[in-house]
């Protein structure tokens, strides 16, 4: 009875081990998640400190300078109106990534709520996959400028006009974009509540609450990671296309998509002004795409460790 | 394996007339056209201290009795006392404080652990929950869990992937002892393991019975396993209970014509003897549960059946002290 005990006595001592730990230890080797996290950091605080280091002002207009390319003065070059593209693209950054992260969280959020409660409550699911397919139905654009036409104006009254427009673009993008990540959730779900450690949780009383937060959550992780990164470009890349509609921020309000969208049409006399912001809509991209997939490894116990 | 001239104790589980429907729902409008009767009417009880053994083939609701006797699902009909209490009509709140006093072992150790869950914490989910106890405390329970079931406890902080097949079922076995429960349902706790890790797990359960003074539900189509484990074993064919008797009775002379086929079937360990055995074969299939035959379900691969059996349900009567069956040719 003892002897797999025995056999398996490997001379360890470690402390106990927490599992944040461990899954830091696991990122950590995950060398595209590391290379993922310092480009992520660098731009986040380059658009959070770099304002108040590159102190031009990004909407002071030279027209004696307008279409540089690169150079000492202007290290990004200048867009037609002589405005510095540095400081256009580090004021920018700031809204475009905070559009992100934020949509992406309400999205995430939404879909994930939306799919385990339709994949774990039987009831609920066919007329929450319902309120899904009609989502994936509507077609995005017109609705998206019926809610804007809507509400611009009284968000812009209660929140003044860049909070308000802020609120509805994060808003709309979230609530447009969930339904894929509750598709791939509810399908999860449905296939790990039939496992039989969810059973083995029935058997001992624990309730739904905690069965999903204790057993169903942290076994759908990875699809919820991918997802989140995804959903980051999305986002940031919807909110371009609204500021390109004239839907977005206001046209004197620098973001990524709008520099790269107002750089499209001259971008044979100076293609640095799509380069730059295209780079960095990029590499924030990618990077949060990295910061995934090494988390989502670090996450599951069976790679961590390998 | 308990003496016999101890008297018998009262039933700790009261089973009657047990029914579990599964609904068939088709159509576009999921009208119900249909039921899979996965169990139909059985009754039994089970008392202090023994195992049940129950047996039967493949599909026909072993696992479903399990089950129900826990009410992991919510049965069609019947009663379940367990420990004076009929647990088939408890509402929600009533049911989670009686879920400490049973629990279950469950067939396949890989699946019945959540993988992203430490050792320590899945055998201390329990506790989690029924118990208020401090961090300290709940380690020092798991330790006691672990020795009891032959881990070493610095395994707590593993993955369950870490572990072999038998060790993994006595991480299942040290979750389900955690709450100090009078009766267990081992829902084939061996059929997943290896031959020789088998025997160390069906040791493990008869000692910590012993230790623990356990009650068993233990279900399996290991025969052999079953006679050695159980003190009273319960045939299973298609929903219904055929016989129900003490394990070596039953296994000397069985009555019911579908426990002598079945045991028929159980290899002689010599196989000098082997040749000498009387293989009863039955004929056709099993048939299905959505549709199962009037009368006695047993009748279409009866070899003694006759007119009768098809148009009459034999009744569960007592055929000898404490033996049940369910047949019309029985004296």
């Amino acid at each position: 009875m003892s002897d797999t005990v025995e056999t398996t006595e490997i001379a360890d001592d470690r402390k106990y081990r927490s599992l944040w730990g461990d899954v830091w230890v696991q990122f950590r080797h995950h060398r595209g998640a590391m290379i993922g996290t310092v480009v992520f950091f660098t731009i986040l605080i380059a658009v959070a400190i770099g304002p108040w280091l590159w102190t031009i002002d990004p909407g002071y207009a030279n027209i004696r300078v307008r279409n540089q390319g690169m150079s000492l003065a202007h290290p990004f070059g200048t867009d037609q109106l002589g405005r510095d593209m540095l400081a256009q693209v580090l004021q920018g950054g700031r809204v475009s990534i905070a559009v992100g992260l934020t949509a992406m969280a309400i999205a995430l959020l939404l879909g994930t709520l939306i799919g385990v409660l339709a994949g774990y409550f039987r009831w609920l699911d066919g007329p929450l996959m319902r309120l899904t397919d009609l989502f994936l139905a509507l077609p995005l654009l017109p609705l998206l400028l019926v809610i804007i036409m809507l509400f611009r104006d009284t968000l812009r009254g209660m929140f003044g006009p860049e909070t308000g427009i802020f609120i509805l673009i994060v808003f709309i993008i979230g609530v447009t974009s969930w339904m894929q990540t509750a598709r791939i959730v509810r399908g999860d779900v449905l296939a790990l509540k039939e496992r039989e450690f969810i059973l083995a949780a029935n058997s001992i009383g624990t309730p739904s609450k905690r069965v999903i937060l204790r057993h169903i959550m942290p076994n759908i992780l990875s699809p919820i990671m991918v997802s989140a990164t995804l959903g980051i470009a999305t986002a940031i890349i919807t909110e371009s296309a609204l500021s390109f509609l004239g839907l977005g921020f206001p046209s004197d309000f620098p973001t990524w998509g709008r520099l790269l969208f107002d750089g499209t049409q001259y971008i044979s006399q100076a293609p640095s002004r799509v380069i730059w912001p295209g780079l960095a809509i990029s590499l924030t991209v990618l990077s949060v795409n990295f910061i995934g997939d090494g988390l989502r490894d670090a996450l599951d116990p069976r790679i961590r460790g390998r | 394996m308990l003496d016999e001239n101890k008297p018998r104790k009262k039933p700790l589980v009261q089973v009657k007339n047990l029914k579990m429907h599964f609904p068939i729902y088709r159509g576009i409008l999921k009208r119900q056209v249909g039921a899979i009767k996965a169990v139909d009417g059985i009754s039994f009880d089970i008392f202090e201290g023994e195992t049940l053994g129950l047996v039967g083939e493949s599909g026909c609701g072993k696992s479903t009795v399990g089950r129900c006797v826990l009410r992991l699902y919510e049965v069609t009909d019947g009663s379940i006392d367990i420990n004076g209490t009929d647990i088939a009509t408890l509402s929600g709140v009533e049911l989670r404080a009686k879920r400490p006093e049973m629990q279950m072992i469950f067939q396949d150790p890989q699946a019945s652990l959540n993988p992203r869950m430490t050792v320590g914490s899945i055998i201390s989910e329990p506790l989690d929950e029924h118990m208020i106890m401090t961090r300290d405390e709940k380690r020092e329970r798991v330790g006691e869990l672990m020795d009891a079931v032959g881990l070493a406890r610095r395994f707590a902080d593993r993955y369950p992937h870490e572990f072999s097949g038998g060790q993994r079922q006595r991480i299942g076995i040290a979750r389900a002892l955690a709450l100090n429960p009078k009766f267990i349902v081992c829902d084939e706790p061996i059929a997943a393991l290896d031959v020789s890790i088998q025997a160390q797990v069906v040791n493990l359960l008869e000692d910590l019975q012993q230790k623990f003074g356990l009650t068993y539900l233990f279900i399996s189509h290991d025969l052999s396993m079953v006679r050695h484990l159980a003190t009273r074993v319960a045939v299973m064919y298609l929903g219904r209970l055929v016989e129900l008797g003490d394990a070596e009775t039953l296994y000397m002379t069985p009555r019911h014509p579908y426990t002598q086929a079945l045991l028929s079937a159980v290899p002689h360990p010599d196989p000098a003897q082997a040749g000498n055995i009387e293989r009863i074969i039955l004929k056709g299939d099993v048939p299905s549960p959505a549709n199962p035959p009037p009368g006695c379900t047993f009748s279409t691969r009866c070899p003694r059946a006759q007119a009768k059996c098809k148009q009459d349900s034999p009744k569960w009567r007592e055929i000898g002290e404490g033996h049940f069956a369910a047949c019309h040719f029985i004296e």
